[in-house]
């Protein structure tokens, strides 16, 4: 990895907290009185407010989607795809990406202090649904000037929230671009989160979410968590291409006594120990939590049409082939529900070997195809000028 | 435009549904958007047209034909296209059916296999025919059902298919002032609108 950014890198980045000052009512009745988002943002707002894109992150994403942060070599998350000249592309667009409330990268979330205690809110802090971080970005778009969103794109658990916005407030976005999500989890990727939440809460120094408390860190859960996640991730080719049956200690000599471990283990154990070092176990179960809870046609007699009939929005619904998380007809599904509702859609299935995590790496027909869609949505954006 | 593009724009009725199966690079979908309000979507699987799709703001989904199309409701569209794709398809009578299925109405063009080069070149030099239009070799051909004007026109009548307008068309000389006086030996490309009966 090159320590001086390309030419088409958004360059030396940093983030920024807003303060959001006016109550935000959860979907479980319970208020923020205020709250707080780190969010990072690239290219140019217009006079109109009108060429902002919200980029909404999964799982275990945040604020640093593009750049580099000083000293670092290493850029944001979706890197590949945010820049001068690339498919989200900051020479005509104003890129906003925040952290969510209940994450731990800075935003509000059971790391910050509760003002009713003064002390960390840990496993106090309110169940959260993804209505609650499209309202809280809302609220964000007054603080940033913002009166409409180009587009707001997502992957994963990012785009569950922009379908949901597209739902919640229709006349607020041209665009709605979903990348390999679903309208609701499958029992199967339930079942991996209760998993991953089971390792969390075993782990002797989870002690019942009041860790930090008690000057203790679940790390040992944490990192089993993400080890299943991560496997989830990947396609089976894909593993067995990067690290096959290959050793990275020992060998199979006959009568040898020495340890053998495969490089797959060797990745997966550093994967999980890597996370288990930035991640809040609080943060893990609330949020694997909402995924498991978001269900974008229930409040709509369980009919996605009928979700979808609210929408105003054009849409771009891309999967790919590999992803067995949010499989290819998980995103059938949508484009179905939006056809039928009459609304505009897009949709490409890109041939990849990668798994769910195609959706965070560099793929030529990716790249090309949502490229194209934005800058048909960066012309009616001009238009409107 | 395409010629067959023309007698197509005719028969859509204006701010209608539209689904074009098999829809290329979206031209008819862009034409159909622009000049009649039609709302449409096309169903295709070759990766640079879906790509010419999105750049042209035509809505495309990612989808063979050859499978199934069940995820379309029965009359969900006022009319299903079908442009210069029926030769290419595993099973065109059941494509036929399920087209009749989604749309209240639907329109099929097709090349005539029983034009009267088709057949000479045929007979002549006793290889299958590479034509301008067709200009593949018959190994790696996609078009693997070769059907005439006629052939067609059984298919429709035992099929209880209702055909609404049929236009003949060809480029060449005499051929285009003669489709009417021998359809099956003179029409290069078939038109038709179709309804169940």
């Amino acid at each position: 990895m090159s320590d001086t950014p390309q030419a088409d890198s958004v360059g030396i980045v940093a983030s920024r907290i807003v303060a959001i000052e006016q109550p935000l009512t959860l979907a479980c009745g319970e208020v923020l009185e205020r709250h707080e988002l780190e969010i990072e943002c690239y290219g140019e707002l217009n006079g109109r407010g009108d060429n902002a894109i919200l980029i909404c992150h999964a799982l275990s994403g945040h604020h640093h989607a593009a750049g580099y942060h000083p000293g670092d070599s290493r850029p944001g998350w979706w890197d590949h795809y945010i820049g001068a000249g690339k498919p989200i592309d900051t020479s005509r667009f104003f890129v906003v990406c925040p952290t969510n409330i209940g994450s731990c990268f800075g935003s509000t979330g059971p790391l910050s202090i509760n003002p009713a205690t003064g002390r960390a809110w840990g496993a106090e802090f309110p169940p959260l649904r993804a209505r609650d971080w499209v309202n809280s970005q809302r609220l964000l778009m007054d603080c940033l000037g913002i009166n409409r969103w180009a587009a707001v794109v997502g992957g994963s658990l990012g785009g569950m929230q922009a379908m949901r916005w597209s739902l919640e407030y229709p006349e607020l976005l041209d665009h709605c671009v979903v990348i390999a999500s679903a309208m609701k989890l499958s029992a199967q990727n339930i079942a991996f989160n209760e998993i991953a939440r089971r390792a969390i809460k075993s782990d002797p120094d989870f002690c019942n979410g009041d860790y930090a408390a008690q000057g203790r860190s679940p790390q040992r859960g944490l990192a089993l968590a993400r080890m299943i996640g991560h496997v989830t991730y990947l396609s089976d080719a894909l593993m067995g291409q990067k690290f096959g049956r290959d050793l990275r200690l020992g060998d199979f000599t006959t009568g040898s006594a020495d340890p053998v471990q495969f490089e797959i283990e060797s990745y997966l154990n550093h994967q999980g120990d890597k996370f288990s070092g930035v991640f809040d176990a609080n943060s893990y179960l609330l949020i694997t939590k909402m995924l498991d809870y978001f269900d974008l046609a229930r409040e709509y007699n369980n009919d996605p049409q009928a979700a979808f009939n609210c929408a105003r929005c054009q849409f771009q619904v891309i999967s790919f082939s590999s992803d067995w998380r949010f499989a290819p007809d998980r995103s059938r599904e949508i484009v179905d529900a939006l056809v039928a509702a009459g609304r505009d859609v897009s949709y490409c299935e890109i041939e990849s070997d990668q798994g769910h995590d195609a959706f965070l790496l560099p793929n030529p027909r990716y790249q090309a195809a949502l490229g194209a869609y934005l800058a048909r949505a960066a012309e009616t954006v001009e238009r409107r000028q | 435009m395409r010629d067959d593009f023309g007698f197509i724009t005719r028969w859509i009725a204006p701010n209608s549904r539209v689904l074009d199966l098999g829809c290329g690079d979206g031209a008819l979908l862009h034409e159909l958007a622009q000049k009649h309000a039609v709302r449409g979507y096309g169903l295709e699987i070759d990766p640079d047209s879906i790509q010419a799709c999105i750049a042209r703001g035509v809505n495309v989904i990612e989808q063979d034909l050859n499978n199934s199309l069940d995820n379309f409701a029965d009359q969900s569209f006022d009319t299903v296209v079908m442009t210069q794709a029926l030769q290419a398809m595993r099973y065109p009578h059941l494509v036929l059916d399920e087209m009749l299925r989604i749309g209240r109405q639907c329109i099929v063009t097709f090349p005539n296999f029983g034009q009267w080069r088709a057949r000479a070149y045929l007979t002549l030099q006793g290889r299958m025919p590479v034509t301008k239009q067709l200009s593949y070799q018959w190994y790696d051909t996609p078009n693997i059902h070769f059907f005439t004007y006629r052939d067609f026109e059984q298919l429709c009548s035992e099929r209880g298919i209702a055909i609404l307008q049929r236009k003949r068309l060809a480029t060449g000389w005499p051929d285009r002032w003669l489709t009417g006086f021998m359809p099956n030996v003179f029409t290069e490309t078939a038109v038709y609108q179709l309804s169940r009966r």
